[in-house]
């Protein structure tokens, strides 16, 4: 039945792969756009990949969004733990926090470079940034949503602050904290290619800049690609996660 | 054992309440909503803040928490934790105490038999009725063998048929294993099934401790019916009173409290 269901969704990107082909070789673009067929992006896929560009600047992305995201989420988590459950920490901590959230990630890219200099350093500081403050947010909105009788019933049964928190109060925001996770896990990617394109020498991002002072239109359609599919792929990946750690109990909610 | 003492206690509801209870006793709260019913049951379990002093057979246990005073608490909207099932529910309190997995899962199923739902053992909580959400929190709550319990209104979601049901349940629970109870309710019906003992509660103070039918006979009843609680002097209670007790076999201790 799923496997149904994933054939369906995949027949309307077919039929707009194939009305793109059909139309960009009958010359239906108007103007000067420089727009490739869909097999012409395909095969400078072949030849990108096969030359090793490709991969390469995919790994270098790849390391960074996953350091970064794994960084940010861990520490978003710990805090929004702690400010979520312990009052007087979110007292003193929120008033910080709500100072920096409203800051676009790409914002601190500047004084980022100042600080740490052209490397890998910064790429991965602006994918933590990114996804620190989201996974945070989130975080303690779960963590304070749990029904405090919830609290008070595992106390009562002898569970101490630690038992509580890791048995009763974690697992009820989970929830909230993959929403988060979900969000990010695309925001990253998105972020990094913005990063590299303007500051780095290396990743997909890069290699859309190269492209674009190439006039290589479908070496930048296969880096688009490229991001649509991780961007899903890590969305994708939270959202299995969030399902085999939580649809037991929430199938019935 | 264990008997409580209620010494002096104050807070922001109760008005130097002064209350005993006796070892194995079924001890009933009643009094209106805001009256101060949880907040006793509260102050026994160690939830609530209050000045004076509680006592479990003559032992101060002020400064315990409500972990260390080992009370089984059955609360009003019974808080199954929707993340665990049944069986994870009912060996909650046992695995916190650090029983061993075997210990648990004897006690469990143990419980799962004494309250009939061994076939709802791996549902999760969203999916049960009010009556088995009821049962699930009742062997929760009595799993960890402690011989204090306290009820807070447990059978108030419960349709009439289902709440008898439950309510003979606990009865003959506590009459099989010894425990005190204090018990927290509104319904009439509730008080001569299971009281041995009713304390009457009014804006935070108690203001009458005796059995069911001291309570609410034409000559002792004043207080209770001054504060319009019930109409005592109504002919149709008076014989519900002489049938539940029969049914129940409750008998008065003391005339007196």
């Amino acid at each position: 039945m799923k496997k149904i269901k994933a054939a369906h969704s995949l027949i309307p990107v077919l039929g707009f792969l194939l009305i793109w082909e059909i139309v960009v070789r009958l010359g239906l673009i108007p103007g000067n756009f420089f727009f490739p067929p869909f097999t012409v992006v395909i095969q400078e896929f072949y030849h990108l990949t096969a030359n090793g560009v490709l991969i390469d600047n995919f790994l270098s992305s790849l390391i960074r969004v996953l350091i970064g995201l794994f960084a940010g989420s861990t520490a978003g988590i710990a805090v929004g733990i702690l400010m979520g459950y312990e009052e007087k920490i979110h007292k003193v901590a929120h008033p910080i926090f709500s100072l920096f959230y409203p800051i676009p990630a790409l914002g601190w890219l500047p004084i980022l470079m100042l600080w740490f200099g052209i490397g890998e350093i910064l790429p991965i500081m602006i994918i933590f940034i990114c996804s620190f403050f989201p996974v945070l947010y989130n975080t303690v909105t779960g963590i304070k949503s749990v029904n405090k009788d919830f609290i008070k019933t595992a106390r009562s049964l002898g569970a101490s602050e630690w038992k509580v928190l890791t048995t009763v109060v974690i697992p009820l925001a989970l929830p909230n904290i993959f929403t988060g996770l979900r969000l990010e896990a695309g925001m990253a990617w998105r972020v990094i290619i913005a990063a590299e394109m303007v500051a780095i020498p290396t990743g997909i991002g890069a290699l859309l800049m190269r492209a674009e002072s190439l006039l290589r239109v479908d070496i930048i359609i296969v880096c688009l690609i490229v991001l649509a599919v991780m961007c899903l792929i890590f969305e994708n990946f939270f959202i299995f996660l969030e399902y085999k750690l939580t649809h037991k109990w929430r199938q019935h909610a | 054992m264990p008997e409580i003492r209620l010494k002096s206690i104050n807070n922001f509801i109760l008005k130097n309440a002064n209350l005993q209870i006796r070892d194995k006793e079924f001890l009933v709260l009643w009094g209106k909503t805001g009256a101060g019913k949880t907040t006793l049951l509260n102050v026994v379990a160690g939830l609530a803040e209050y000045k004076g002093s509680v006592l479990f057979d003559g032992i101060a246990v002020d400064e315990l928490s409500v972990r260390q005073r080992k009370i089984s608490y059955l609360f009003q909207n019974l808080n199954l934790f929707p993340h665990l099932n049944v069986r994870e529910n009912i060996g909650y309190g046992l695995w916190m105490r650090g029983e061993s997995k075997k210990a648990i899962h004897s006690r469990v199923d143990e419980m799962l038999d004494l309250t009939d739902i061994e076939h709802l053992a791996g549902c999760y909580p969203q999916k049960l009725s009010g009556g088995e959400k009821q049962r699930v929190a009742l062997a929760r709550a009595m799993a960890p063998c402690f011989k204090i319990m306290l009820f807070d209104e447990p059978l108030n979601s419960l349709d009439f048929h289902t709440a008898r049901f439950i309510r003979k349940e606990i009865y003959r629970l506590q009459k099989k294993s010894g425990i005190t109870v204090v018990y927290v309710t509104h319904c009439f019906e509730e008080v001569f099934a299971l009281a041995d003992r009713i304390a009457v509660l009014n804006n935070g103070e108690i203001i009458q401790v005796d059995c069911p039918v001291n309570i609410f006979q034409e000559n002792n009843c004043r207080a209770v019916s001054e504060k319009g609680y019930c109409d005592c002097h109504s002919e149709e209670k008076n014989k519900s009173t002489d049938l539940e007790l029969k049914h129940t076999g409750v008998l008065c201790h003391s005339k007196n409290g």
